[in-house]
């Protein structure tokens, strides 16, 4: 009996957590969507409305354009990095990988301002370029530039969850192709691709899906024809009433889960799952020179281009004044100095923000791929969705939502109303990380193959031992990968944030950076407080790489 | 199994260092003698002031809460039912007025004397009580020197220089919508021109922008870094962005308001001693002194003031042309302001590639024009003009109480009933701006043809 039951106690847990912190508190704020602005009553006028405005179809359309081609351009910045890095023999991989994650965080503000230095139509590249050749490129304008920068901004989360896939297939798969006479592309293209799908797919929707619905870089480069833009343009102006906000809203959301589902469907049926062992991940052998020096210079000349916001980021933060030249004036440490004597509690609040809402959406993620993928619950799928669904939910949302939900609920013990909580904050950062951690998650138990449970189960032991000691750690790897993607990105959430923070002493570092780049003499400090966010998020990322990496090299040592 | 154990771990200490944090984290707030201000002001004018605050009542912790003007608007809106804020400190007047419609403003009388009525011509108080004003600030213009001097582009003076083409694709400004301070600037442009010029002229110098910005300070930022040449901007953020040393100048053109930065108790303050104590603070002498910091720059409200300012400081009670050419008419923007807002969004905004192809036609074709004599080719060019200004409304419409109704649409009660709908309106208005710009566009290259 309690092996029918168990599963639909879990899965009602986290449905209740769902519906309590992500889909009463949207629905507060997007009814309007469905009502008659002049009656009040239900209606689908506002979507008919939509459909017939051709501006909102142009941005439909952009959108979409956007989407498609950033993940067209993010999986050919990925997947040579991932490949190489998880084939061969390769020395500093591991850094490789941890510089691959450092594009995710993007700090609000200060990165738009760096890019633009670097890529603007008068940033260091165009003053050269005009200098040399007399040309002018408009890295940054229009649909071309939000692509660009979607790509080198999203790419890691296909480099993660690929690489991750890697390294979690099947040797003997690999070797018995081997032995059949397979070899090079081929080899790739019939037998190590296809074993990695579920990673690569849970990659490649992110980047769609965080395209589509990515509100920063259309703003940055001031591209209002697109959905997301749409939306929060009418969402935030001030004593807003237009009700399309939310109706685009409801509809980035929608269309978010249709695209999701094509996504599922494509890998439905299929089994990716190791054989009846552990994965291994795949043979690693040595280059031959020119292979090597290939390889590294399409490595470095990969990493230069998605690092460059970040080395302008470094310079902006080292700079005194930085104004239509290829590089600051002067160079100073004063910035990092006014950073750390005045705003050192940001950076702790931070860590233990994002640190714990990273942990929350790996545990909960787990749970959701193990109930969708490994019980008979009815309609364990909306587990999926719901959560998958907060992707497309627009930050200012889900933080007026909040606080028309949790205003009037006092806390017990604190004494006041869980809205100005600083858990609130934390409670956001996960409903809005959670669908990384959730479809690496899913992609990384989709190749652990059942037998393992089974043999587990025929050996005595129960359903907690089993997923505790056979199938968590099969997935460590796609943990991880879910754990680092939410805690990066979570470091330098803004939106929700912004309107949720109630007290200066329980900011994070995207509020502090937000109240630096308000004034002028605010960017330097500004810059150095994103570049500190950067770099404590590399380290944490490269540790975890470093623990998978003597994982395996434990695991390897203990089989072999 | 070590790899077991190994997860397990990792996630142990996560958890273990998370405790940890957890316990230093958890604020010990004072329930008494403190005051909450959100505000939108830069943290060096409210550090400034904060400090200077607490020296003089030593009991009081304040505390400021940064939010953007509409976040600020939106937490005090939906914390009203458990209100923590005490004051609510930004520039745009609409935000305060928003907060007063829903009732979540608290009238508070002044006790200090000695401030005038009105700063140019812009009435310093709400004259319901609810809001004061404490400084007051100008529009105007500023540039970057090292790039108009790369360009080889004169310096600007007057809102109509930027109509010239040699502005073309190096001017920024924010959108009215997003940025309350922009609002005023356009409304001004409106009044002083009237809607017919007044739109007319705003097109033609957004026909030059580079782009149009999603947050107010995204204007003095792009100039900064050389983004864009000239913006459009509040006169502080010029002035401070030279004072933090960016090679970049300020100046006020001929036509300017000054808009008052404001502040209000909000509705049921827990403090409501301590925040009565900050406004007399504000508009004490003392107060009034630190607004002349360079890197704060307001215009005090208190004209005595003036006597300890630098030189170069503009003074409105004594210079009347700051601010005093336009007699600006609150109630006429109120009564218009969603609606403007939309139609700068409409015709600007969403349009302003469409826009900057039909300005770039039209003056390559008066290029061509210069010294010819054809008469056609000048007809043309006039058409494309007007097609450019042309407006979806005129401003009779404007001030028609019920259609700007469909604009604001706030039901107070479920009884309540509104016509028409935003979306529906805005959609028509897009389609005529759209084909009007597009061919406004073909009519001028048609000129260049014949030239």
């Amino acid at each position: 009996m309690v092996r029918v039951r168990t599963p639909y106690l879990i899965a009602s847990t986290l449905a209740f957590f769902l519906l309590v912190f992500l889909v009463i508190p949207v629905g507060e704020v997007i009814y309007v969507a469905f009502q008659d602005s002049s009656t009040g009553a239900l209606t689908l006028i506002n979507f008919v409305d939509f459909f017939k405005t051709s501006l909102f179809r142009e941005s439909f359309v952009n959108s979409f354009y956007v989407a498609g081609m950033s993940v067209l351009f993010a999986s050919l910045i990925a997947m040579p990095l991932a490949y190489f890095t998880t084939r061969f023999n390769f020395g500093g991989s591991i850094i490789i990988q941890t510089l691959g994650i450092v594009p995710l965080i993007m700090p609000p503000f200060v990165g738009a301002v760096a890019m633009q230095l670097l890529f603007g139509s008068n940033g260091s590249a165009n003053l050269l370029l005009d200098q040399w050749f007399g040309i002018n490129i408009p890295f940054m304008e229009g649909l071309n530039g939000v692509i660009l920068v979607e790509s080198i901004h999203y790419f890691p989360f296909i480099l993660i969850n690929l690489s991750a896939a890697l390294n979690n297939i099947d040797r003997s798969m690999e070797e018995a192709a081997q032995n059949l006479g397979s070899s090079g592309m081929r080899l790739f293209r019939r037998i190590v691709l296809p074993l990695a799908m579920p990673g690569y797919l849970a990659g490649a929707s992110l980047v769609f899906l965080k395209a589509f619905d990515d509100l920063g870089t259309p703003l940055l480069l001031n591209v209002n024809n697109m959905l997301a833009t749409q939306a929060y343009l009418r969402i935030s102006s001030i004593g807003i009433s237009d009700p399309m906000g939310y109706v685009i809203s409801v509809i980035l959301v929608l269309f978010s889960l249709f695209s999701l589902w094509v996504s599922m469907l494509a890998s439905k049926g299929k089994d990716y799952s190791g054989g009846g062992k552990g994965s291994s991940g795949l043979l690693k052998r040595d280059m031959r020179g020119w292979e090597k020096a290939g390889a590294y210079a399409l490595i470095v000349f990969l990493l230069i281009l998605v690092l460059s916001p970040h080395i302008s980021l470094l310079l902006l933060s080292f700079g005194t004044i930085w104004s239509y030249s290829v590089l600051p004036d002067a160079f100073t440490t004063a910035h990092y100095v006014e950073v750390i004597s005045t705003t050192r509690e940001y950076i702790t609040n931070t860590l233990l923000y994002a640190g714990i809402a990273a942990s929350f959406d790996v545990f909960i993620g787990i749970a959701i791929s193990y109930v969708v993928l490994r019980t008979q619950v009815i309609g364990r799928r909306w587990l999926d969705y719901i959560a998958t669904g907060a992707l497309a939910v627009p930050g200012v949302v889900l933080g007026i939502g909040y606080l028309r939900t949790f205003n009037d609920f006092n806390v017990p013990v604190i004494g006041k109303p869980l809205a100005s909580w600083w858990v609130i904050i934390v409670i956001a950062l996960t409903i809005r990380r959670l669908p990384y951690a959730l479809r690496a998650c899913t992609a990384a138990l989709h190749q652990v193959s059942n037998t393992l449970e089974e043999a587990a189960e025929n050996l005595g032991a129960g359903k907690t031992a089993t997923v505790r000691k056979i199938v968590v750690p099969l997935m460590a790897g796609g943990i991880v990968a879910g754990f680092v993607t939410s805690f990066a990105t979570a470091t330098v959430e803004l939106s929700a944030t912004l309107m949720l923070v109630t007290a200066e002493s329980d900011a994070p570092l995207a509020y502090g950076i937000y109240v630096f780049m308000q004034s002028a003499a605010g960017r330097g400090p500004g810059a150095a407080l994103g570049l500190i966010a950067v770099v404590v998020v590399a380290l944490g990322s490269y540790l975890a790489h470093h623990f998978i990496e003597r994982n395996k090299r434990l695991q390897v040592t203990s089989t072999g | 199994m070590r790899q077991h154990k190994n997860t397990f771990y990792l996630f142990a200490s996560i958890s273990l260092s998370v405790g940890l944090l957890l316990s230093q984290a958890l604020p010990a707030h004072a329930l008494e003698d403190q005051l909450t201000v959100v505000t939108s002001y830069p943290k060096d004018l409210t550090t400034t002031f904060k400090k200077a605050f607490e020296k003089q009542y030593p009991g009081i912790k304040v505390e400021m809460l940064k939010k953007k003007t509409t976040a600020g608007v939106k937490y005090i809106q939906e914390t009203a039912s458990n209100n923590s804020s005490d004051l609510f400190w930004a520039s745009a007047p609409d935000a305060f007025e928003v907060l007063k419609e829903d009732g979540l403003l608290q009238k508070y009388t002044v006790k200090a004397t000695g401030i005038p009525e009105v700063i140019g011509s812009y009435p310093i108080n709400d004259p319901d009580g609810y809001y004061k004003g404490f400084a007051g600030s100008g529009y105007g213009i500023m540039w970057n020197t090292r790039y108009l001097k790369a360009k080889k582009i004169p310096a600007p003076h007057e809102w109509s220089d930027l109509t010239k083409a040699v502005y073309h694709g190096h001017t920024g400004m924010s959108a009215p919508s997003r940025s309350g301070t922009t609002h005023l600037t356009v409304e001004t442009i409106l009044q002083g021109e009237g809607w017919d010029n007044g739109w007319k002229l705003m097109k033609e110098i957004a026909g030059n922008f580079h782009t149009v910005t999603e947050r107010s300070f995204g204007v003095p930022d792009g100039v900064n870094s050389g983004q864009f040449g000239v913006g459009i901007v509040i006169d502080f953020f010029g002035l401070s962005s030279q004072a933090s040393g960016f090679p970049v100048e300020f100046v006020y053109p001929s036509v300017t308001t000054l808009v008052p930065a404001n502040i209000a108790i909000v509705n049921k303050a827990p403090h409501p001693e301590a925040a009565g104590a900050f406004i007399e603070f504000l508009l004490s002498d003392a107060g009034q002194r630190i607004l002349l910091d360079p890197k704060i720059r307001r215009l005090p409200v208190r004209p005595e003031i003036y006597a300890l300012a630098p030189k170069d400081f503009p003074n409105p009670f004594v210079d009347k042309s700051i601010g005093a050419k336009v007699k600006f008419d609150v109630l006429k923007s109120k009564s218009r302001y969603n609606l403007v807002n939309s139609m700068f969004d409409v015709m600007v905004t969403y349009r302003l590639d469409d826009l900057r192809k039909a300005t770039k036609a039209v003056q390559d074709a008066e290029k061509a024009m210069v010294g010819k004599d054809n008469a056609e080719a000048a007809q043309l060019i006039t058409e494309a003009r007007a097609l450019i200004a042309a407006l979806p409304i005129d401003e009779a419409k404007s001030l028609d109480k019920e259609f700007a109704a469909t604009f604001k649409k706030k039901r107070k009660k479920a009884t309540d009933k509104v016509t028409g709908r935003q979306a529906e309106v805005e959609q028509q208005w897009d389609a005529m701006v759209k084909s009007n710009y597009a061919k406004a566009k073909a009519l001028a290259e048609k000129a260049s043809s014949l030239l």
